[in-house]
């Protein structure tokens, strides 16, 4: 008989103890965290093991190792995805009878699947930070030279990033690296792209899960558009009179403000030296994250981390400490600021949003109970006033899975996810 | 429907020097079913994209009917890519689930409605069109997936492994499905595969790739009969071809023992280059046991017999009084006979075997072309 095998670049004995005798399908509830919704091309389970959430996907030996292979290099090309815990192979049932190789993936913490967003009180707004988010995984991608070959929300996860949202790719079953893509591939891509997502929109119209006035054709083309304006601004060319030299720098502001690192930049001039042209040839996203973490050490997102940042320069503006090392000022921010006001939320109810995030939920709670009251509202007032009539109403977003293992799978799912939008307009 | 054409198509990969895939010039019959196959890195999938508008064309042209679509953008080429990715939803009935495509494109509900009960008439779906995928079988599901390629009546289908990822029991179902309702569609479809078995089952023709170069383009039967040199020959068929290369001595090929007779037009065309040598193949049933010593019997040492059932197959050791040579067969070093099953040698044995008339392939040991009729 063919020995169970463990592929893991992160080995966890614990593993071992999940029933793995057993086709999936099979698995007992007491070892499910949750059943995935929607219909998979594969058997997909949740399990609990130490404290963290793992995603276990039956497929054949080739395509898990390949899908394996694959997470490891995104994650090394620092691209957002879902981590890769390992390969299960040499499964075998009690009586003998071999069953399909298994991925197990982490589960992303405070991750949110697409249903649960578009299917309440989903506003034109949302909808449209998600596809931003989307278009920023996708460009991030294919900057990357990875071609998805099945881009779709449902292989995507949404993390909150301040007001906006942060896309994850979760499935790379379909997808294959290249040095560089062709035009092609990226359309391709994109087009893939555009007809699943208005497939998955009218899915959730036919499940009456969707506000009737969103028109699901335009929100998948909208994708296609915004993703050619990204496009363009970090890889296009720009010619420009040899005296407009600024240009230079404001293009690389530019680029920062989308959140990208310039890492190469192409300066030609023609012969005469009238024309000068310059094309980013390297970037990197994540230009906030990266400043947030050198000054203070915190590992954000990067919209968390931009808001994070304007905070720390009000600080810095109130406390008139301009002309002090940053990073001192940082740390006094930490540790006066940040800290405290996420200890203030008891901590029962800090568990159900990022630390990052809860203090961008409270900083803009501030502002609008400020505007209210007509005068600054002191920080410890206003998580006080956060927590007592926002945080507590929040679901717990820590591991938003699916239906809970003793549900039944039938009939059309009510979502039981409770949207709170994060606009300050909508808390009440 | 449509043709299509690669003419001198060439892909180079940007950083490398040697061609993925270097001046294919085939055509792919209206209404033909034909299958890219070749071990992984012959440029088979890169052939593909290349007609799917994936992969850039870096030397000559794609046509897709009489439009040269060489830089056209792979939504605008009217092709389809099948099984690329089937998700299914759950909320909308199988009918919406494969007429969904056409209703983004803007198609008129009525004519949805048409094309998709067609498509489902094909796919024998037509009693489910009105239920929710759930109530689907995995085999359904599939035919759902196709579905969704039907009803847009593409010019033509591209399939890259489409079964690579299904269980053995599905696989070998879809295969047949995949046959038979491309050719009740009528529609040409290039279809890639590294699998023989596969390309001989559901071809109309084969195209075989290696390093990015076309080595032959044929029939299943052609493929088989007439390997046009030693790396189809031993692609093609399985178990494979028995190949080896041998000395030739007096117009005859030395097999062991035995002396294979060569034809004049085969010895007509060894050159210097050929060192005295020749490339003699035959299939596992192109043996007949001999039970005297004849003079073309040559000896095989059993190590072993796979019993089938209707077939048997001895896998053994040619033996020779110098040097046997480098017969081989597929990746292994054996020799393998088909024998009659219900008279089956034991393991150690000693049996005669000679080549039936005329089932010989003979190659040039420099080139490896074929050199038999």
């Amino acid at each position: 008989m063919e020995q169970l095998k463990i592929t893991s670049a992160t080995p966890n004995s614990a593993l071992l103890d999940l029933p793995w005798r057993r086709p999936l399908i099979e698995w007992p509830a007491e070892v499910l965290a949750a059943l995935p919704r929607g219909i998979s091309r594969h058997v997909v389970r949740f399990v609990r093991l130490d404290g963290r959430v793992l995603a276990v996907k039956e497929i054949s030996e080739d395509v898990a190792f390949r899908e394996y292979g694959m997470l490891r290099q995104l994650r090394k090309l620092e691209i957002p995805a879902v981590r890769p815990i390992g390969v299960v192979t040499g499964r075998t049932a009690e009586d003998g009878t071999p069953l399909e190789a298994a991925l197990v993936t982490e589960h992303l913490a405070f991750s949110l699947p697409y249903r649960s967003v578009f299917s309440q009180w989903l506003r034109d707004e949302t909808a449209n930070r998600l596809i931003d988010a989307l278009v920023v995984l996708i460009v991030r991608l294919h900057l990357a030279g990875f071609f998805w070959g099945d881009v779709s929300l449902s292989n995507t996860l949404f993390r909150r990033d301040a007001e906006l949202f942060a896309a994850y790719l979760v499935d790379a079953e379909t997808g294959a690296l290249h040095r560089e893509l062709t035009r092609g591939q990226r359309e391709h891509d994109l087009e893939i792209a555009r007809v699943n997502i208005i497939g998955e929109l009218m899915d959730l119209a036919a499940g009456e899960l969707l506000d009737s006035e969103i028109d699901e054709v335009a929100f998948g083309n909208s994708l296609v558009d915004r993703y050619h304006e990204l496009w363009e601004a970090l890889t296009g060319v720009e010619a420009f009179a040899s005296d407009e030299r600024w240009r230079v720098a404001a293009r690389i502001e530019r680029l920062n403000a989308l959140g990208f690192d310039v890492g190469e930049l192409d300066i030609t001039t023609d012969i005469d030296g009238t024309t000068v042209r310059i094309q980013p040839q390297v970037v990197d996203a994540g230009h906030h994250s990266r400043r947030l973490a050198k000054l203070t050490g915190l590992d954000v997102q990067d919209n968390q981390a931009r808001r994070l940042l304007n905070d720390l320069d009000s600080y810095q503006a109130a406390t008139d400490r301009q002309e002090d090392d940053p990073q001192l000022v940082a740390h006094d921010w930490l540790q006066n600021v940040f800290q405290p006001t996420v200890r203030a939320v008891p901590r029962e109810l800090r568990r159900k949003l990022e630390p990052a995030q809860l203090y961008h939920e409270v900083l803009e709670h501030r502002w609008y109970i400020s505007e209210q009251a007509g005068h600054d509202v002191p920080m410890p007032e206003a998580v006080q006033s956060y927590v007592t009539n926002v945080l507590r109403y929040r679901p717990d977003e820590k591991a938003i899975l699916g239906m809970a293992p003793e549900e039944e799978p039938q009939g059309p799912e009510a979502d039981y996810f409770h949207y709170a939008a994060s606009e300050p307009g909508d808390v009440d | 429907m449509a043709s299509v054409t690669y003419d001198h198509a060439t892909r180079i990969y940007p950083g490398t020097e040697r061609p993925a895939v270097d001046q294919l010039n085939l055509q792919v019959e209206d209404g033909e079913f034909l299958v890219l196959v070749g071990p992984s890195g012959c440029g088979k999938s890169t052939s593909l994209r290349m007609l799917a508008g994936l992969e850039d064309v870096n030397g000559g042209h794609i046509y897709i009917g009489d439009r040269d679509v060489t830089d056209v953008q792979p939504k605008d080429r009217d092709i389809a890519m099948v099984f690329q990715n089937y998700a299914l939803y759950p909320h909308m009935s199988v009918a919406d689930n494969m007429g969904f495509a056409l209703k983004i494109a803007g198609t008129p509900k009525a004519e949805i409605r048409q094309r998709v009960e067609e498509a489902a008439k094909i796919l024998d779906l037509t009693e489910y069109l009105d239920r929710k995928p759930k109530a689907l079988s995995g085999g359904q599901r599939q035919r759902v997936a196709m579905g969704r390629a039907i009803v847009r009546q593409p010019q033509v289908f591209l399939m890259d492994e489409p079964l690579s990822n299904l269980d053995a029991k599905l696989r070998v179902q879809t295969r047949t499905q995949i046959a038979s309702l491309q050719r009740r569609l009528g529609v040409t479809t290039v279809y890639v595969t590294h699998d023989q078995t596969e390309a001989l089952t559901m071809g109309d023709r084969i195209a075989v790739l290696k390093d990015g170069l076309l080595q032959q383009v044929g029939t299943p039967r052609e493929m088989y009969d007439t390997p046009a040199n030693t790396f189809v020959a031993g692609f093609i068929g399985s178990p494979a071809m028995n190949i080896g290369t041998f000395e030739v001595r007096d117009g005859k090929a030395i097999v062991g023992h035995a002396a294979v007779p060569l034809e004049r037009h085969v010895l007509d065309q060894l050159t210097d280059a050929d060192n005295g040598q020749v490339v003699v193949g035959f299939r596992p049933e192109s043996l007949d046991i001999a039970h005297d010593d004849s003079q073309d019997a040559f000896q095989v040492k059993v190590n072993l017999v796979e019993e089938l059932g209707s077939d048997a197959f001895v896998y053994g050791e040619l033996q020779a009084d110098g040097s046997a040579g480098d017969l081989h067969s597929g990746s292994s070093d054996q020799v393998i006979v088909r024998i009659d099953p219900r008279e089956v040698p034991m393991k150690g044995d000693t049996i005669h075997v000679t080549i039936k008339q005329g089932q010989e392939h003979v190659f040039s040991p420099s080139t490896g072309a074929r050199l038999s009729h």
